[in-house]
């Protein structure tokens, strides 16, 4: 990491750092055996070598299909996994080495949002339990008292403060939500990672919960990493997007970039599966449907891990080219300013979203064949 | 295939007579808490070669009308009221008996849940040719080739080596496809699809859809998809049926209903879907609260604590007065007239939607 030049991490002078920087961060699961006798498996590559930014106040979507290793990289972030490689700097510090115990002051700063509300809150606890137990670990007595803090926190969120004694299963879906965010918000973290806060909920109740979010982001200042497989979520909340794939960021640029301008077949793949609520629109849209299964995060494929299923791959490229993915695998970097994309062969589409050129210039990247 | 009426209709799809006509279907389940409405009186037709969508929140009933429509709720204590006819034919008084001929050969349904609708112990070809079986006269080995036929048919590779796998075996979009393929092979004539795509990644869900659709053409088949989804409603249906509260609020055909809704209701799915098309300035604007009970169904409009506009009805009709669902103005297909359930005159919610919806979407 030489790009950003961080300052000796001296507190105080943290408002030109990045909040959040992971640089190369890798999760791999040990491999299982392939019988009773068999020998130890590959291991799993659920991530590797995940390299992004956050800056604070930011939103980052972190968007792929599932088995891409978009939670995993969320946990390795926020260290509720080791992460097995790469580094994790919060705040310009070093946080990959700490063990657990050296975590836990920095879990006021770094908090986390669970997909499903049912299994995330213990059924046996009430709900000021829930959301007071961050005071109680961190050992901390806040002004006027936990049960008027929580109690506060609670209305804020939209639950009706009263109901600090109920339990879990006195509440809906989208209410046991809220409670999971009181609990994230309590202690006035500067990084929430949500992972699907918002995925088991009805649409309705989804744009309350997303509303949320958002004021909360305003009115605290919170960075968050959404993690979502619903792309027309992340690209209402989010600043910046990655795509991710096998374990790999594809694509990483700004949220409109990505959405108007995608370069990275994956993405193109992606967008135009999408169905859009507009029937005119959705006619005209093109659909790139790719073929085959995801190919196994303990063998991936050699050079470009997404050439097993790339449409232009195969329907475009010559075998030369086909060669070079193969063989070499790409590195995510910057094509234009800002958008760093993961392929050897980029090419702008600017149609797919809604089915028509969006500036009506299509740009071909040349190669850098070898 | 023995069926040989299927050979009949690519072209005279348009000026056929409905193949499913729903006439006032009501499913009431008694519980210890009360009577429990999951589907209070839902009307529609749909001709063969057609794709209705039926959109609403969990609760809203749109599973329940799947399973009425199968005769699932026969043998248990569900109360089953209204018309079911299929081809003419009123599945409604049917036992449980006759019922078993028309499932699975005339009628036909993808579930949701691919994992939990497949027998953990029985290989995917065994759970396939079973259908095919009880069905058709046939034998083992016919039905094997039948079902490697559909296998491939619905774009597993390498059908014949993987007859033998088990459920485990294969991954969540090849399940849903083995389950499309148990679904299809009796060629049904009404295929009822509910929520098929909610546990897919979206480019499996496009996958999905697309295999849908073909086979639709194909066999002619009527086709009913349950979602949640507004996007997969624009991509894949001709007709949608709105459904709250176990009633349906408003149905249209799919470009009239996204053109011109007029169910604050469904102004408020609309609102509150974030947008992939385009970036919204605006705020969402979610449904306030939350869905109503089945038991306790609000008196007057089912939508009536929810509505952000009950205050434009005078006399407080929306809490008083239940609306019938009727025909809108400027409809403009005379097979499926959109119809509205809702107290506000026609020219108003017109009016409120172009200049208060329409700008916020």
């Amino acid at each position: 990491m030489t790009t950003t030049a961080p300052q000796p991490a001296a507190s105080g002078t943290r408002s030109t750092e990045k909040l959040l920087e992971v640089e190369g961060v890798q999760k791999w699961f040990p491999g299982r055996r392939g019988g009773l006798f068999g020998q130890k498996g590959n291991p799993v590559r659920a991530v590797d070598g995940v390299t992004f930014s956050l800056g604070a106040g930011e939103t980052l979507g972190l968007v792929g299909e599932s088995g891409c290793g978009k939670s995993t990289t969320g946990r390795a972030v926020s260290k509720l996994i080791e992460p097995t490689g790469g580094t994790v700097r919060f705040e310009g510090r070093d946080v990959t080495k700490l063990s657990p115990r050296q975590m836990r002051p920095l879990r006021r700063e770094l908090q986390m949002i669970f997909q499903d509300p049912y299994s995330s809150l213990n059924p046996r606890h009430t709900i000021g339990t829930i959301v007071g137990s961050p005071f109680r670990i961190q050992g901390e007595k806040p002004k006027g008292g936990v049960k008027k803090t929580v109690q506060d926190l609670m209305a804020r969120v939209g639950l009706n403060p009263e109901h600090y004694n109920r339990y879990p299963h006195e509440f809906s879906g989208g209410q046991r939500q809220r409670i999971g965010i009181a609990r994230a918000l309590a202690l006035q973290p500067k990084l929430i990672v949500c992972d699907e806060p918002v995925s088991a909920l009805d649409v309705s109740v989804q744009a309350q919960v997303v509303n949320l979010l958002e004021d909360l982001q305003s009115e605290f200042g919170l960075a968050y990493i959404f993690i979502a497989h619903d792309l027309s979520v992340v690209r209402h909340i989010s600043d910046r997007v990655a795509v991710m794939y096998l374990g790999k960021i594809m694509e990483l640029t700004d949220r409109d970039t990505l959405y108007e301008n995608p370069m990275h077949p994956y993405t193109h793949a992606l967008l135009s599966a999408v169905p859009v609520p507009d029937p005119k629109i959705e006619a005209r849209r093109e659909k790139i449907l790719l073929t085959g299964d995801l190919p196994s995060p303990s063998n991936p494929p050699s050079g470009c891990v997404f050439h097993t299923r790339c449409p232009k791959y195969k329907n475009e490229l010559s075998e030369s080219e086909r060669e070079h993915c193969r063989t070499v695998e790409p590195v995510l970097e910057e094509k234009t300013p800002g958008h760093e994309v993961y392929c050897h062969f980029p090419q702008v589409r600017s149609d797919l979203v809604v089915g028509e050129p969006v500036t009506g210039q299509i740009r071909t990247t040349k190669p850098k064949v070898a | 295939m023995t069926d040989t009426s299927l050979a009949d209709a690519p072209g005279t799809t348009t000026a056929q007579r409905p193949f499913l006509v729903v006439d006032d279907l009501r499913v009431h389940f008694p519980t210890d808490d009360g009577l429990v409405k999951s589907v209070d009186g839902l009307s529609f037709e749909l001709r063969r070669g057609e794709i209705l969508g039926i959109v609403g929140e969990s609760g809203s009933g749109k599973s329940v009308t799947a399973q009425a429509i199968l005769g699932l709720h026969k043998g248990s204590k569900a109360q089953v009221s209204g018309r079911i006819l299929l081809d003419e034919q009123d599945l409604v008084p049917l036992s449980e008996n006759d019922m078993r001929g028309v499932r699975g050969d005339e009628v036909s349904m993808i579930f949701q849940d691919p994992l939990s609708s497949l027998h953990p112990f029985y290989s995917i070809g065994n759970q396939i040719s079973e259908a095919y079986l009880v069905h058709n006269k046939v034998g083992k080995k016919a039905a094997k080739q039948r079902t490697i036929e559909m296998l491939q048919k619905v774009g597993i590779p390498n059908a014949a080596g993987r007859y033998d796998d088990y459920p485990h075996q294969f991954s969540g979009g090849m399940r849903q496809r083995a389950m499309i393929a148990m679904a299809l092979i009796c060629q049904p004539k009404l295929l009822i699809a509910d929520e098929p795509t909610t546990a897919l990644d979206v480019t499996v869900q496009a996958q999905i859809l697309e295999l849908i659709k073909e086979l639709r053409d194909e066999l002619n088949s009527a086709v009913i998809i349950i979602t949640h989804d507004l996007g997969v409603v624009a991509e894949t249906c001709d007709q949608v049926v709105v459904m709250y509260g176990g009633q349906c609020v408003e149905k249209g055909t799919v470009d009239e209903l996204f053109d011109r809704p007029e169910m604050p209701y469904t102004w408020g799915l609309l609102g509150s879907m974030p947008r992939m098309d385009r970036v919204r300035q605006e705020r969402l604007t979610p449904i306030p609260g939350s869905p109503p009970s089945l038991i306790n169904v609000p008196k007057g409009c089912v939508f009536n604590p929810r509505c952000r506009f009950s205050d434009r009805v005078e006399g407080r009709r929306c809490f008083t007065e239940h609306p019938d669902l009727l025909e809108t103005t400027g409809s403009t297909d005379p097979r499926v007239r959109h119809q509205v359930r809702c107290h506000i005159p026609p020219a108003e919610r017109q009016e409120i939607l172009l200049t208060e919806i329409r700008p916020t979407l």
